[in-house]
């Protein structure tokens, strides 16, 4: 019983991450059909935010010696004010451009801000201890559970049930539904572009720091690649879920994260190293027979 | 489209774009030769080999119109398949010691290393291609980059084969320009035989106007596997000469930064036009040499000034989405060089103009 609570609780914490990926870059693709490779990399900055620029080996703290209560909403803020600063200097101007033109945009930018943190913190993992005390572990259910995944899944099921209600029950979460449904439309009949654009971006840079700051409690590192990974997940789940479907994004990371702890749990050890390398064969299996991903974007609609 | 009497002289009327290229290129590799520098010669390698990849990019990225971020993975194939086929048996014995018996004697030359990479990378290509081109656009694109994170994910595990992540050693080093500068002016001409040929024009149809072309009779998705199946060939070729320039691979030297490089070159120069992907690089990679020169620092009176390292990649991606914003098209736009004064030429229907 133990061992089966562990998989099904490592499979909700790692499908919570990728879930929250998958939000942030469904979110910015149903207003503007971006697809923002930038995600990543803001991940990543919001890590290193907490750090004094240094190219030396060992961290220099700075905000992250802030009491928690306190240094989750800097983390979240920053996410949120880069990811609209992007927004404000880059992708305001490709409003017009094709998807494929915002999307090779957003891969520069993103390269961008890879390489500057490079520039101001050197390409070597540094260790850092972010919100230590949530490495214990509690019991439940006779699994030994790591208090931190515990609060990843109760802070993506938190963040979805707030966005659900955000997006259905206030004005402006009517606003950015209607701008993601037909945005020359919902301009016409006075939905304010750039604020429902600004709002998308800030919502998403707040998930990419939610997410920063579960990965770098998680690992104890700072590393300038390490939003990779969950981005390329995140794509992979927005792509299954549908382009632009909300619901289906999520349900995607999910499974997506419970696809790759399964796999973790059965394949011989041999092939372990190669879970991933499966998990992206699974994906291109579930495309074959459904191109169009498990829900389509109209299911949006009546979804969230 | 040209009428029937003039068909065969459309070769003819565009083989001035080729021809002009590789003039270039030539150009380039006397500079190199005539000044004897050694650093100098390695940077057009660098250059040709660039040239090799963009081409092979533009094969795909320029005539179906479909953004691929996973084309460095065929590099990648190509690479390791110049490693396992060009060793010495003892040392790959060594560093790779679960390659089969037949191919850990094998010993061939890098010509036909590049052959064989070329070979290796296409069958693979054919099969990704198979399952990826049924998608639409933007997910075909998400999808090429998870088809590129696989392939390194399997390269920097797979121990017995690959050596994981640690370099591979002892790939015979080929100093000598005229092998590259071939194998660049081979794909410049076979993407212009690509791009003039049937199945290139059905593309290019059918990337400008998708619904006209499949009510035409052109089967979109086998279009496009057709020129994914080329550009996958010219880059497995291309990855195992880069292999042979440098002496060593890792699942890393083929990864973000390459498809970076590429695609940012391809932007540039324009992704419609075959003289854009190869002007692309030129521009690019002077620009790259300026940066890694002033990264190295330089002297003036008797301060050292350089500039801090990633710089580089700054400048690439700040040119990039600044071409991006101003001149969507790229450099070149959907125009190609051809003769300054010639028959033909801005006629419409010609291919390689949007039409």
């Amino acid at each position: 019983m133990g061992s089966v609570m562990q998989v099904v609780f490592d499979a909700a914490s790692l499908g919570s991450l990728y879930a929250l990926g998958a939000l942030g870059i469904a979110l910015i693709f149903g207003v503007m059909r971006l697809v923002n490779f930038a995600h990543g990399d803001v991940i990543a900055a919001c890590v290193f935010v907490l750090l004094w620029p240094s190219v030396d080996a060992v961290a220099i703290v700075f905000a992250g010696n802030l009491p928690w209560f306190l240094l989750v909403p800097f983390v979240l803020a920053m996410g949120a004010a880069l990811s609209v600063a992007s927004e404000v200097v880059v992708f305001r101007r490709f409003r017009n451009a094709n998807p494929a033109t915002m999307m090779i945009a957003s891969f520069a930018l993103g390269f961008v801000i890879r390489y500057f943190l490079l520039m101001l913190y050197s390409s070597r993992p540094k260790s850092i201890s972010l919100l230590p005390t949530l490495s214990q572990p509690v019991e439940i259910m006779g699994a030994r559970i790591p208090l931190l995944q515990v609060i990843t899944i109760v802070v993506t099921i938190g963040v979805l049930f707030g966005l659900t209600s955000f997006l259905r029950r206030t004005r402006f979460g009517l606003e950015m539904r209607a701008a993601a449904e037909n945005f020359t439309m919902a301009r016409v009949l006075g939905v304010r572009a750039n604020r429902v654009i600004m709002g998308a971006f800030a919502l998403s840079g707040a998930l990419a720091a939610a997410i920063a700051l579960i990965l770098g409690s998680q690992t104890g590192t700072a590393n300038i690649v390490m939003g990779a990974n969950v981005m390329l997940m995140a794509f992979i789940a927005t792509v299954i879920g549908g382009m632009g479907s909300l619901a289906g994004a999520v349900i995607a990371g999910f499974l997506l994260g419970a696809i790759a702890v399964v796999m973790q749990v059965i394949l011989p050890p041999d092939a372990r190293a190669f879970r991933d390398a499966f998990v992206y064969g699974a994906v291109i299996l579930v495309l074959i027979f459904r191109p169009q991903g498990l829900l389509t974007a109209r299911g949006t609609k009546e979804r969230v | 489209m040209a009428p029937r009497t003039q068909r065969r002289s459309v070769a003819l009327r565009t083989i001035s774009t080729p021809l002009i290229l590789a003039a270039l290129l030539v150009a380039f590799a006397l500079v190199a030769w005539a000044s004897g520098s050694r650093p100098f010669n390695q940077t057009v390698i660098d250059i040709f080999l660039q040239v090799i990849f963009v081409v092979g990019l533009y094969v795909f990225v320029g005539n179906s119109g479909v953004i691929s971020f996973g084309h460095i993975a065929f590099a990648c194939l190509g690479g390791y398949v110049a490693a396992w086929t060009t060793i010495k048996p003892m040392m790959k014995g060594i560093s790779m010691p679960g390659l089969p018996d037949w191919l850990m004697q094998l010993e061939i030359p890098f010509w036909a290393a590049a052959l064989a990479g070329g070979a290796f990378a296409a069958f693979w290509a054919l099969v990704f291609g198979a399952v990826l081109m049924r998608l639409s656009g933007i997910a075909a694109s998400i999808a090429t980059f998870a088809m590129l994170a696989m392939v390194n994910s399997i390269y920097s595990n797979w121990e017995s084969v690959t050596a994981a992540t640690s370099s591979v050693v002892g790939i015979p080093i080929l100093r000598v320009l005229w092998p590259y500068l071939v194998a660049a002016i081979l794909a410049v001409f076979a993407a212009w035989a690509y791009s003039i040929s049937r199945h290139g024009l059905a593309l290019r149809a059918a990337r400008d106007e998708p619904t006209a072309a499949a009510a035409s009779g052109i089967d979109i998705p086998r279009a496009r596997l057709i020129a994914f199946v080329i550009s996958g060939a010219i880059m497995g070729a291309g990855g195992a000469l880069y292999a042979h320039s440098i002496g060593l691979v890792t699942p890393d030297t083929y990864y973000l930064g390459l498809t970076f490089t590429t695609l940012s070159m391809l932007v540039v120069g324009g992704m419609s036009s075959l003289s854009g992907a190869v002007l692309g690089v030129l521009i690019l990679s002077s620009l790259i040499q300026a940066l890694r020169w002033l990264e190295a620092g330089i002297d003036i009176g008797t301060t050292t000034f350089a500039l801090p390292g990633g710089v580089q990649e700054i400048a690439l991606g700040v040119v990039m989405i600044a071409i991006l914003m101003f001149r969507p098209a790229g450099i070149m736009g959907n125009k190609e060089l051809t003769w300054p004064t010639g028959r033909g030429n801005d006629k419409p229907g010609e291919p390689g103009e949007t039409n």
